[in-house]
């Protein structure tokens, strides 16, 4: 009857199911201990945390938003999306990437240092990213680039050659086209 | 003093004074504590009244088991009332113990005062954050005014839903301060509204699979017991009305009465062969209030290969988590039972009488393996022997079991037969060996006339067995009955077989003299060591009205079977009379397990 050996008397780990990016949108209670809760959740359970980004949206309510980019198969991410539902203060999950109709940004802080061509070409690229300079001395510039990950990501790549000092970034948030809200 | 603000029913009290109030108007009758100085005001609130009885256990674990053993045989919420700091952490084990099986329990603990808290003050630790991942909920009220909110949330968030333990952390200055209660009925939750009902379209269809099935099972589990008696008579209802057969886990056990022919038994890791078999090999599998533990299904991608699944559980975390489902519905045991019923009953046809009857037969031929035969003996006494003579001299009996954790936990399981549910507290999900003593207590505190018996081991309950003091404190008749067999008999049986017998640190060294125990703590101690003194020496268990530890010393190398191996399928069981060949049957990879 035996034919494959196990490894364990513990299920296995789900191998037919490619694991993708899912980007959820999570509504809380802005409580003490809410967002200890969700990571807590992740780190125990060992789900990934790709990006999170986290604000109270609405101030009479005391709600927060919390968007967090993760990573896992479907049967994964569905139990993520079921994990956090559980938590008492939270009110919705949705996975906007399943939902299938979301915007998702992010915002970066980018600083590069450099004199002569290189500052010259950073300007230019800045320009064509539509990337505002938040800050300039003689030999440095802050821009601040909004848009997709892959965008901000394709940016920081072009400056690193110019003399690419730093970068913080907000991590991405998501919100769903047409006139619903979620 | 407290006044009374006749207009609103709002009183104004000090918060130790409201923590008493919120009890009481929750319904607790008994709350299971230990003192210490962040606690003291509610102490000292305790003993200026007489509608909450507390109870003195002798370890804050204990006060966490005896609360599960209160929730377990009453389907109520109960609490404990713990210190801050060491008071706190020594409740975790059964905080953690009551989240994984699903009990509730409110837990109080007291915390240094809130302009201490984050300076390690004198036994500080930081409650929340160390039972966030063990509880379902928790609060650390740093306002008088959301005190009353907070408790009759706790106890609103404990008992609905999925049940769990819920933690509320008073800081002391918050106890002292004073507030104005409110009763509970005026606080409707704003987010927590778990799904009761079921989705009728899912039931539907659920109903029309069941119809159609040659090879149908029930898999049933906790759920069942936590949402109450009325979801064991609906079970009960449906499995008749089908005659489909029906297993359950070990949490499940007494759902479905144990005397029924269509009962196969307890199914998964010392399940019985037939329930296993008729897992593996079955096309429909109705799973009720169980999870698809890695106990019951054994090797996931090997798990009842060619059954669809129908799975109703309120927490839909639990489905699609471990296993694949066709149609999972999300509510309430009891609700969605009653709708199923009506459904089969207002949906034409039936399942295919014939298949029905080929499926019994196939059953009846893996019954008849008889797979939970031992060997007996007249000169030793066999550990299955003493449960099933336990059981037949206590079945007419108003009886409850408790158990600690391993080999006797297990054949307690296999041989002592639950008619009725809320009658069997055992620690399933964590595994806790020191449950079943103070687990006792509790349930004993909820049924004073009842005879509560906690059938252990020798090392289990070494872990709590201090609490037979407190039993004999409160006149609590709890019967230890200890299945001694001087090992730890379920890490000795894993190292026989999956380690070449090398009985690493299970031997049960230096053991007490459990009879002069017994008698230190002003109980009565029985030992008994050959079969045919059992009946004589259980029975003087059962007569003697006061706490009983009985040392039953059995057979120290049996083995408890039937076991599905580390690696293995269902099917793959090992059965007793073929131990021996079990050595070559383990997979290298199989020692893995845990
Ligand atoms: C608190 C705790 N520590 C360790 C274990 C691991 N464990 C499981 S069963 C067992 C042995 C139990 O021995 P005993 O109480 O004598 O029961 P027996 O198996 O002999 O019936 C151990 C150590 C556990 N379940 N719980
Ligand atoms: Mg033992």
């Amino acid at each position: 009857m035996s034919t494959a050996p196990s490894t364990s008397h513990y299920p296995a780990a789900p191998t037919a199911q490619r694991a993708s990016a899912h980007t959820l949108c999570v509504l809380v209670d802005n409580e003490p201990g809410v967002l200890a809760r969700v990571i807590g959740l992740f780190s125990g359970r060992g789900y990934n945390i790709d990006s999170l980004t986290v604000s109270e949206t609405e101030h009479q309510k005391h709600l927060s938003r919390i968007t967090i980019v993760t990573r896992g198969t479907p049967m994964v991410v569905e139990q993520i999306k079921n994990q956090l539902d559980r938590l008492v203060p939270i009110h919705r999950v949705i996975d906007m990437t399943l939902a299938g109709n979301a915007i998702e940004r992010e915002l970066a802080m980018v600083k590069v240092a450099g004199k002569g061509q290189a500052r010259v070409e950073a300007l230019q690229l800045a320009e064509a990213f539509r990337a505002r300079i938040i800050d300039t001395t003689t030999e440095s510039f802050v821009f601040e680039v909004t848009g997709s990950s892959d965008k901000i990501e394709s940016f920081i790549n072009l400056m690193l050659p110019l003399g690419l000092v730093e970068v913080s970034r907000t991590g991405v948030v998501a919100i769903g086209r047409g006139p619903e809200g979620m | 003093m407290t006044t009374d603000n006749k207009d609103s029913g709002a009183t104004e009290m000090t918060g130790a004074e409201m923590v008493i109030a919120a009890l009481a108007d929750q319904g607790v009758e008994h709350i299971f504590g230990y003192p210490g100085g962040a606690v003291l005001p509610i102490y000292d609130a305790i003993f200026q009244q007489d509608k909450v009885k507390h109870v003195l256990v002798r370890h804050e674990q204990g006060a966490a088991h005896a609360a599960e053993g209160y929730a377990r045989s009453t389907g109520k919420v109960a609490a404990l009332l713990v210190t801050s700091g060491p008071g706190a952490t020594n409740a975790v084990t059964g905080l953690a113990d009551a989240l994984m099986d699903s009990i509730p329990i409110v837990c109080i603990t007291g915390q240094v005062p809130t302009h201490l808290i984050g300076n390690d003050a004198f036994q500080e630790c930081d409650t929340v954050g160390i039972t966030r991942p063990c509880t379902k909920h928790n609060y650390l009220v740093k306002d008088i005014a959301d005190l009353p909110r907070v408790l009759h949330e706790a106890f609103y968030v404990a008992g609905s839903g999925r049940p769990g333990p819920v933690v509320v952390d008073i800081p002391k200055d918050i106890q002292f301060a004073k507030g104005v209660y409110f009763k509970p009925n005026e606080f409707p939750h704003k987010g927590y509204q778990p799904r009761l009902k079921g989705d009728p379209d899912k039931i539907k269809l659920a109903v029309e699979m069941m119809k159609q099935a040659r090879k149908p099972v029930f898999y049933t589990g906790g759920g069942i017991i936590n949402s109450g008696p009325k979801a064991s008579k609906l079970l009960r209802e449906l499995v008749k009305l089908t005659g489909f057969p029906i297993t359950s886990t070990l949490m499940g056990l007494g759902a479905f009465p144990a005397a029924d022919q269509q009962w196969l038994g307890m199914l998964g890791m010392h399940g019985t062969y037939e329930a296993n078999w008729a897992m593996h090999d079955c096309d429909l599998m109705i799973c009720i209030g169980a999870r698809f533990d890695d106990r019951i299904t054994g090797r996931i991608d090997a798990f009842s290969p060619n059954s669809k699944k129908i799975h109703i559980d309120i927490d839909p975390s639990s489905i699609n988590k471990n296993v694949r489902i066709d149609v999972g519905i999300v509510g309430d045991c009891a609700n969605v039972l009653g709708d199923m019923l009506a459904a089969y009953k207002a949906t034409p046809g039936a399942p295919d009488k014939q298949a029905l009857q080929g499926w019994w037969k196939q059953v009846d031929t893996w019954r008849a393996r008889k797979s939970l035969a031992y060997k007996a003996s007249a000169d030793i006494i066999k550990p299955q022997y003493a449960i099933q003579r336990l059981y037949e001299l206590t079945k007419d009996r108003d009886t409850y079991i408790t158990t600690e954790v391993g080999q006797h936990q297990m054949w307690a399981a296999q041989f002592y037969h639950f008619q009725e549910p809320h009658r069997w507290m055992t620690s399933g999900g964590l595994g806790t060996m020191g449950y079943g003593v103070p687990a006792a207590v509790g349930v004993q505190m909820a049924h004073p006339t009842s005879l509560v018996i906690d059938i252990a081991g020798e090392a289990s309950v070494q872990m709590t067995l201090q609490e037979i003091s407190t039993a004999v404190q409160y006149r609590l008749p709890v019967k230890i009955f200890i299945l001694n067999n001087k090992y730890m008999g379920m890490v000795r049986q894993w190292q026989e077989l999956l380690h070449g017998g090398r009985y690493s640190e299970s031997y049960s060294e230096a053991l007490p003299d459990f009879v002069k125990l017994a008698e230190a703590y002003h109980a009565h101690g029985i030992r008994c060591e050959k079969p045919a003194d059992l009946d004589k020496a259980i029975m003087e268990m059962i007569d003697t009205p006061k706490p009983v530890i009985f040392d039953c010393l059995v057979d120290p190398t049996e083995n408890c079977f039937p076991m599905i191996p580390s690696g293995r399928a269902h099917n793959e069981m090992i059965l007793g009379d073929a131990a021996e060949k079990l050595e070559d049957a383990v997979t290298e990879a199989g020692k893995m397990m845990v």
